[in-house]
């Protein structure tokens, strides 16, 4: 746990002139699962922009394995084995299943591709079963499945997820966490964005909590998930 | 009657052809590029000059001069599509939209001035050693119907291109980035894909459709013009609207839709009629079915 794998210091940006993230440094180590936390416009998605290269850092930095990520750009991350699975999903509506999975590996070799594909029908089953079905036709459920396996299939070092429970039944949302912690025990670190806390923090070693683009708490995902102030303003309890 | 449906056949394998080049453009940018039908004008143009520089090097070759033709004509339209996008389009692509529209007609105007001015205002023909050949001789299939080469060489290299086509866009890695940018740009990006060059790739690939188109027509008609490409970009717009604009399928049957209402118009009721009685239709179809024939394709729960 020396070194971190991904680690934000001082982080400042946002869209044109407005600044959405204030300060913001956190890190993740290799292994971990690490939530970030916080109700809508805290800063996360501009966060994970950020470290996608989607928009440029006004200050501070990014710092991937030991070296700057601060000028590059989406492909360019993903090459460098960080991928994002986006806010609603955003599955490709006219390719079928196995297209939305392939597509996934689409910097990689090819020749690989199907041996990929059929691991990520381990993961999801359903999926296999709807192989050649046009990806807009999926359940929510189904399609958050999909885009988790999409992301998967550039064999990423760091999932970043953007609130993979959004407008899923509770149920469904169970089953995804499983599945992201079953992701996570075979090696993939993540990197998940949530306002569904009490799940994210289950599955959590530690978490962060960010309030108006600032981190406001960060502990591990049990004392956040115990701590009085935490459960107030986002367990509602 | 016979005959009838096979010149429209032709005719509409070169709308076809032309309106693929619009109908991809519009899937990925959303934008009509009016300065595709002056892409196929160049395409006419360079063919002919191809064919000049090359009967004249080598000599008494004619299907050797024709081919090297063709594809100089596919090298040019291609830089012209790409330049077109770089100069005109690429900086506006957050504008609004009337922005490159208004950009795309402007560069149409320019296009065919700069040919009128810097090559001719008057007609240049085809070279006849070239188009002899393939339109003196004729293949009989039957009684009262025979093809001509032309016809038959037209019809072949449109569905061979077609077909490539379509290998390309469904087989493809290509294809596959070509898809995803025109369903979804932000994600596209996200999985890797160089959102730029698919769009640029996508401007170079319609242009040499046109080219080709540009190649055949210029060899049917045995002459080409600056003005060429005008009604021709509107025909093939035109087609790719009926059969439903981003749709690649609905571009090619527009296209033969066309085709064929102009030749059995002309046939039946007179060739003046032909455009009235086309864009009739085109009107008539988009009353009844507002996003074509084929319709934009939109997933549905199943």
């Amino acid at each position: 746990m020396s070194v971190p794998l991904l680690e934000l210091k001082d982080l400042h940006g946002g869209y044109g002139a407005s600044e959405v993230l204030k300060g913001v440094s956190l890190e993740v180590y290799s292994g971990e699962i690490v939530t970030l936390l916080g109700g809508n416009g805290a800063g996360k998605t501009t966060t994970l922009s950020l470290i996608m290269s989607i928009i440029r850092p006004q200050k501070g930095k990014i710092i991937w394995q030991g070296t700057h990520l601060n000028e590059g750009t989406p492909d360019g991350v993903l090459a460098r084995g960080i991928v994002l699975c986006p806010e609603a999903r955003r599955i490709f509506p006219l390719m079928s299943v196995e297209e939305n999975l392939k597509i996934g590996a689409y910097l990689l070799d090819s020749r690989r591709e199907g041996e990929k594909v059929e691991q990520i029908f381990d993961y999801f089953p359903k999926l296999a079963e709807r192989k050649s079905q046009l990806g807009g036709t999926l359940s929510g459920g189904e399609q958050q499945m999909l885009a988790i396996g999409r992301s998967l299939m550039s064999e990423p070092k760091l999932l970043m997820l953007d609130e993979p429970s959004l407008g899923l039944a509770p149920l469904i949302v169970e089953k995804i966490f499983e599945i992201l912690l079953k992701i996570n025990r075979s090696g993939v670190p993540i990197l998940l964005i949530e306002q569904n806390a009490r799940q994210a923090l289950k599955i959590a070693h530690r978490g962060y909590v960010m309030v108006t683009g600032t981190i406001v708490h960060s502990d591990t995902g049990k004392n956040l998930l115990e701590s009085d102030e935490v459960r107030r303003a986002y367990l509602g309890e | 009657m016979m005959e009838v449906i096979l010149n429209g056949l032709v005719r509409g394998a070169c709308y076809a052809l032309v309106a693929l080049g619009y109908t991809m453009v519009y899937g990925i940018l959303g934008m009509i590029n009016f300065a595709h039908g002056e892409v196929f004008m160049i395409g006419m143009f360079a063919t002919v000059f191809g064919i000049g520089i090359a009967s004249t090097l080598l000599p008494g070759s004619i299907v050797l001069s024709l081919c090297l033709g063709v594809t100089l004509a596919i090298v040019i339209a291609s830089a012209f599509g790409y330049s077109n996008e770089r100069i005109a389009y690429r900086r506006l692509r957050g504008a609004h939209i009337m922005a490159p529209l208004t950009s795309a007609i402007g560069l149409s105007i320019v296009l065919q001035n700069f040919i009128m001015l810097s090559v001719t205002k008057d007609k240049i023909d085809f070279p006849q050693a070239q188009s002899r050949f393939f339109s003196e001789n004729q293949w009989e299939v039957c009684a009262g119907l025979s093809i001509s080469y032309l016809q038959l060489l037209i019809l072949g290299a449109s569905f061979l291109v077609m077909g490539i086509l379509f290998w390309v866009i469904h087989r493809t890695k290509l294809g596959l980035a070509m898809r995803a940018v025109a369903q979804d740009r932000t994600m596209a990006q996200l999985v890797g894909i160089s959102v730029n060059k698919t769009i640029t790739t996508t401007f170079v690939v319609g242009s040499a459709l046109a080219a080709i188109a540009g190649a055949m027509v210029s060899m049917y008609q045995g002459i080409a013009r600056f003005d060429s490409g005008y009604l021709m970009g509107l025909k093939a717009f035109t087609a790719a609207v009926l059969g439903g604009i981003g749709n690649i399928p609905g571009a090619v049957l527009g296209g033969f839709i066309l085709g064929l209402t102009e030749d059995l118009t002309s046939y039946g009721v007179g060739s003046d009629w032909k455009n009235l009685t086309t864009f009739m239709i085109l009107m008539v179809v988009l009353l009844v079915r507002p996003r074509g024939l084929l319709g934009e394709r939109t997933a549905h729960k199943v």
